[in-house]
């Protein structure tokens, strides 16, 4: 199968991720590349096979509902790029969820 | 006493005997950087200030009379991807190039704890997206070997400060063989532990089902030293291993007489390079000399690893990435005056192409049309490769394989095909599907003088089996007292010497 | 003629004590970005860790909206991009809700309707934006806290089983009644703790086929659902009726003028990419933990009403009073096992004065300074003729304004009730004495104007003397 520019468009756009026109290009050849080996998994008899999410088999993992001290507001403010008083600041939402 | 030969277990009993300060063993670490890391580019950042204040503060804990902890003054280079509180932490990503992290992660509070000294942060592919260390923002790092190599990766930066005696040991991470292969590529041991065995607290994510934390040493009892250091239970990781763990140091027996070692046949394929083969072979026999029993093993599913590897990698990938978005923290892109438009700017300026490609791709097979087709089918496939080493390892104490199927390659070589690149993984990716131990240890060099790589796998948490095998191995051979001539790089004196 | 077709998502805050899954407080309102850390954040390296009291609230809640618990669950990650969603995905749960199939029975103009639940699900809340100049397109820019990002949510969603917006509202009381009788949100829409989006299509009645479903936003209380579906079935009903079709789409209820408006948002196509969520292990919440948590199970609001009914023989509508809440329930039957008369008086008083003061001071059943033994103590003695049932209702104001016992305000008030016969034959004889011209009105016939000799003696004594004994006295006196 081969992935189009098309589609690395609509990726970026699901992914928030700019691009420019030559690296959709550039992604789309490269990425049809490499679809060539994992198109290879149709290959593969998986029918009595589950999902493996992860190679570990511990269940109900848990902490107790114990409140613990949170971060220095100031500590989380730390790296913001840019803030307003103890706010996070970012330009404005013009798309609602 | 060459500093770049220096042990860990060898260094921390004069420490405590106080042959030696823990001031002028740092110090000497850092005079080596400052000497030779123009060359390599091991070091993203070097806490130098940081790293003589705390050699001090030990020192002067020492000289009051105050037991040594099990790893005082032990220098210590952290891969860049792992936060350090207080020191910036990067995952060689231009996105992250200002971060500081307020918090430790586990692995780095537990060797803080035991008093090591964090001499730096070392490079990386772009948040651990590689196998050559090419791909960080920063810059590339070099194969203290060759300099026209490339050290491997992603944890290139650790593996090359410990084989150039920038560091007595690192920490690695290994979502694919990023510890191991670097670890082969540069002639040192790297061990990446069972899933769960080392808690991922505070490891920049990048496939959390895969992720680990693990030692890159020079030798196998200093892998046995760190890994129990920084091993156990975290309550912090919800997927963090909460059994009884052994004293690694202790299963450090030379003797593997009967041990039943598996070579799964799918690993001397047609892609193994001829020079591989041959030390493979030989180290196969030593083993055989060694009182073990090698069988040859068949695991279908392996040739389906690599795929399934970059379906699950990329798409939890593309999610784990997703929270850099310049909100909070990280790169924020000007001239965009809404915050869609800003967190699409800041990721497609902050991110480097691998990253890129690899969130594509995981969005790409995560999406509805094709997730049974992909992603669901690379965790059926999962599955299938987990079942088939439950079952060779129910008749093998371990198997072993090449690390990688070629040594270090020439920088620049495939960084134009990423597929090429992907292709290195090969050997390495299996452990990681499985969540089983693999560790890489020197088993010969080249004929230009370029290390190979063994690797030893065991079952889940057995990562004793692991590590006796590896060290009798060790104990066998020669290869891992070779050094690289690190002095024919600069002019200065290297200080290699240190007096003691 | 239409009927609409109409479904709830319900989203409310669990009453944890810290967040889903970080350690960080759940308060409400703290200082911005102050119960916050790296996890919750969505800083590098952070991991979550469930909070076990936050399942126990899901399977709680599942058994008590008659859910099938789902023995293996798991969370997975919704993936969407959206500046207060510190991750840029929330850890939800989409493939293995913790509960599913249930239903809740509401009654509705006296009739009983069930309506089913789909699921019930726990996920992560999402951080608050700021938007700074009032709306939202026309801000300048937004501001985030992540004080409520990780914050414990269930979503209860129910099948479209709803018929008429009045349904829509005794449903939703009902939910939250039954979830306040669970103790596990405070289910307040003010504080955002209690959310609901609602989805509604028309249909001609007997069809059983869906229309197109619109979902209405911005409702700000289970009035507003109520009222927002009723303009909704109008207009939708308009439409068809014109030969229009209902258009697809998300409208936002505009409470000042009563109407919906489309919000004309671009359609766009949203692909969540939902998958397990690797950083967390499996869910198995095996039977005997459903078992346990279910031997913690309150009597629920439609059960202790039907008891209340066959018990202590209420009525129908004294019954679905007094349970409306847990701890209103709970006062009625205390009061009812510390006094020895009726139910229905306990009953009485209960719905009379103590939710008459209750109202008009903005007491919640908590605060309420009146204990139930005081009640009940108050009540015997009126059935002593220690004190009038007129002079009761002084002595349970004072009760319910200082908090003292009954005996207490009486003896210090002097209001015992008077019903020494020499006491009142002297007060009955002054009385008579001032007013000579009635009382021989009286001994001419005029019955009717004992009533007045009666008032004068009531006033004398400030209310305290027996009416009965009054009466008789005066009746005795004036056929001398």
């Amino acid at each position: 199968m081969s992935i189009t520019k098309e589609d690395v468009e609509r990726m970026s756009i699901l992914a928030r991720l700019e691009l420019s026109e030559d690296e959709q290009s550039l992604f789309a050849e490269q990425l049809s590349e490499i679809s060539r080996i994992i198109d290879s998994l149709a290959e593969v008899d998986t029918e009595d096979m589950d999902e493996m999410i992860f190679p570990s088999e511990l269940g109900n993992v848990f902490r107790e509902d114990t409140v613990l001290p949170s971060a220095d507001p100031e500590e989380a403010l730390s790296n913001a790029p840019d803030r307003e008083d103890r706010f996070f600041k970012v330009p404005r939402i013009l798309e609602v969820d | 006493m060459r500093l770049n030969e220096l042990k860990a277990h060898e260094l921390l009993p004069m420490i405590r005997r106080k042959e030696v300060s823990v001031e002028e063993v740092v110090a000497a670490i850092l005079h080596r950087i400052s000497a030779i890391d123009s060359k390599i580019r091991a070091y993203i950042t070097v806490a130098g200030e940081e790293a003589l204040k705390k050699a001090k503060e030990a020192d002067a804990r020492l000289a009051g009379g105050e037991p040594a902890r099990p790893l005082e003054g032990l220098p210590v280079a952290i891969k860049d991807n792992i936060c350090t509180q207080g020191l910036r932490t990067t995952a060689a990503s231009r996105f992250l190039e200002g971060f500081t992290p307020f918090y430790d992660a586990t692995v780095v509070e537990r060797l803080k704890d035991k008093g090591a000294i964090i001499i730096g942060k070392t490079n990386l592919d772009e948040f651990a997206m590689g196998s050559s260390t090419e791909n960080s923002a920063m810059f590339p790092t070099r194969n203290p070997w060759d300099l026209k190599r490339v050290p491997g990766g992603s944890s290139g930066g650790s593996a090359a400060s410990v084989i150039a005696g920038e560091a007595v040991c690192a920490l690695g991470s290994d979502t694919g063989g990023s510890i191991r292969q670097p670890a082969s590529f540069c002639g040192i041991v790297g061990l990446k532990p069972s899933y769960g065995l080392v808690s991922r607290y505070g490891l920049i994510g990048y496939a959390s089902s895969m992720d680990h934390i693990g030692p890159m040493t020079r030798d196998v009892r200093d892998c046995a030293l760190i890994l129990g250091a920084i091993a156990g239970y975290d309550s912090k990781d919800s997927q963090s291993y909460p059994g009884e763990l052994p004293d690694y140091t202790e299963c450090l027996v030379p003797d593997i007489k009967g041990m039943k070692v598996g070579v799964p046949k799918e690993y001397l394929d047609e892609g193994l390079s001829g020079t591989v083969r041959d030390a493979f072979m030989k180290a196969l026999d030593k083993l055989e000399e060694l009182g073990a029993k090698v069988v040859e093993v068949s695991m279908p599913s392996l040739k389906h690893s690599l795929a399934a590897y970059y379906v699950i990698s990329s798409a939890e990938a593309s999610s784990n990435l997703a929270r850099f978005d310049g909100v909070r923290y990280g790169y924020r892109a000007t001239g965009s005056d809404d915050s869609m438009t800003m967190m699409a700017m800041s990721r497609g300026e902050g991110f480097g192409p691998e990253v890129k490609r690899r969130i594509v791709l995981g969005t790409y097979v995560l999406s509805a049309e094709n997730y049974d087709k992909y992603f669901g089918e690379a965790l059926r496939v999962r599955s299938l490769v987990t079942r088939d080493f439950r079952e060779v390892f129910e008749v093998c104490d371990c198997l072993v394989g090449p690390t990688s199927p070629t040594v270090a390659f020439e920088a620049g070589e495939k960084t134009r095909d990423p597929l090429e690149m992907y292709l290195s993984d090969v050997y390495t990716v299996p452990p990681n599907l499985a969540g089983i131990p693999g560790v890489s240890i020197p088993c010969g060099f080249d004929e230009e003088g370029m290390p190979i790589g063994l690797q030893i796998m065991a079952r889940q948490y057995n990562e004793e089996a692991l590590l006796r095998a590896a060290y009798a191995f060790e104990q066998a051979t020669e290869f891992h007292k070779r050094n690289p001539e690190i002095e024919k790089y600069t002019k200065e004196p290297a200080g290699g010497e240190m007096s003691v | 003629m239409f009927e609409p077709v109409i479904g709830i998502e319900v989203h409310v805050q669990l009453k944890t004590e810290s967040k889903l899954f970080c350690p960080c407080s759940t308060r409400f309102d703290a200082p911005p970005n102050s119960n916050t850390c790296p996890v919750c954040l969505g800083l590098p390296g952070a991991l979550p860790v469930l909070n076990k009291k936050a399942i126990e609230y899901g399977i709680k809640t599942s058994l008590a909206l008659n859910c099938r618990v789902t023995e293996s669950s798991r969370f997975d990650r919704k993936n969407y991009f959206y500046p207060d969603l510190s991750k840029n995905y929330q850890i939800t749960q989409n493939a293995f809700p913790i509960g599913a199939d249930g239903y809740i029975d509401v009654v509705v103009d006296g009739t009983e309707r069930r309506v089913r639940i789909k699921r019930v699900h726990l996920e992560e809340d999402a951080g608050k934006s700021v938007h700074e100049g009032g709306t939202i397109t026309g801000a300048a820019y937004s501001l985030e806290d992540y004080n409520r990002a990780g914050v414990p949510l269930l979503e209860i969603v129910s099948e479209p089983d709803i018929r008429s917006p009045k349904e829509a509202y005794e449903y939703l009381l009902m939910l939250r009644r039954i979830l306040l009788y669970l103790g596990v949100s405070d289910c307040k829409m003010e504080e955002g703790s209690l959310r609901c989006d609602v989805n509604i299509s028309i249909r001609p009645k007997g069809s059983d086929k869906f229309g197109t479903q619109v979902e209405l936003k911005n409702l700000n209380s289970f009035r507003a659902v109520e009222r927002s579906l009723e303009y909704e079935v109008r207009r939708q009903s308009d439409v068809v009726a014109n030969g229009g079709e209902v258009v697809r789409e998300t409208r936002h209820w505009d409470e000042a003028s009563q109407v919906t408006v489309s919000m004309r948002l671009k359609e766009r196509a949203e692909d969540y990419r939902y998958f397990p969520e690797p950083d967390l292990p499996k869910l198995k919440i095996e039977k005997a933990w459903v078992e346990e948590v279910k031997t913690t199970l309150p009597e629920l609001p439609g059960a202790r009403r039907m008891r209340f009914i066959s018990d202590y023989e209420l009525p129908q509508y004294d019954a679905a009073l007094l349970t409306d809440t847990r701890e209103l329930a709970d006062y009625f039957e205390a009061a009812v096992r510390e006094y020895d008369g009726s139910a229905k008086t306990v009953s009485n008083w209960i719905m009379g004065e103590l939710l008459r003061l209750m109202n008009a001071t903005g007491t919640e059943i908590g605060e309420v300074k009146v204990s139930p033994g005081d009640l009940a103590d108050m009540l015997k003695m009126i059935d002593k003729g220690t004190i009038s049932g007129k002079i009761a209702k002084t002595v349970f104001e004072e009760m319910f304004a200082e908090g003292k016992s009954p005996e207490v305000i009486v003896k210090e008030k002097g209001l015992v009730q008077i019903a020494d016969e020499d006491e009142l034959l002297r007060i009955v004889d002054q009385v008579i004495g001032e007013n000579q011209e009635v009382a021989d009105e009286i001994k001419a016939g005029k019955d009717k104007a004992i009533g007045f000799l009666v008032g004068q003696v009531m006033k004398l004594t400030r209310g305290r003397a027996n009416p009965k004994m009054v009466n008789e006295l005066l009746r005795q006196r004036l056929s001398q």
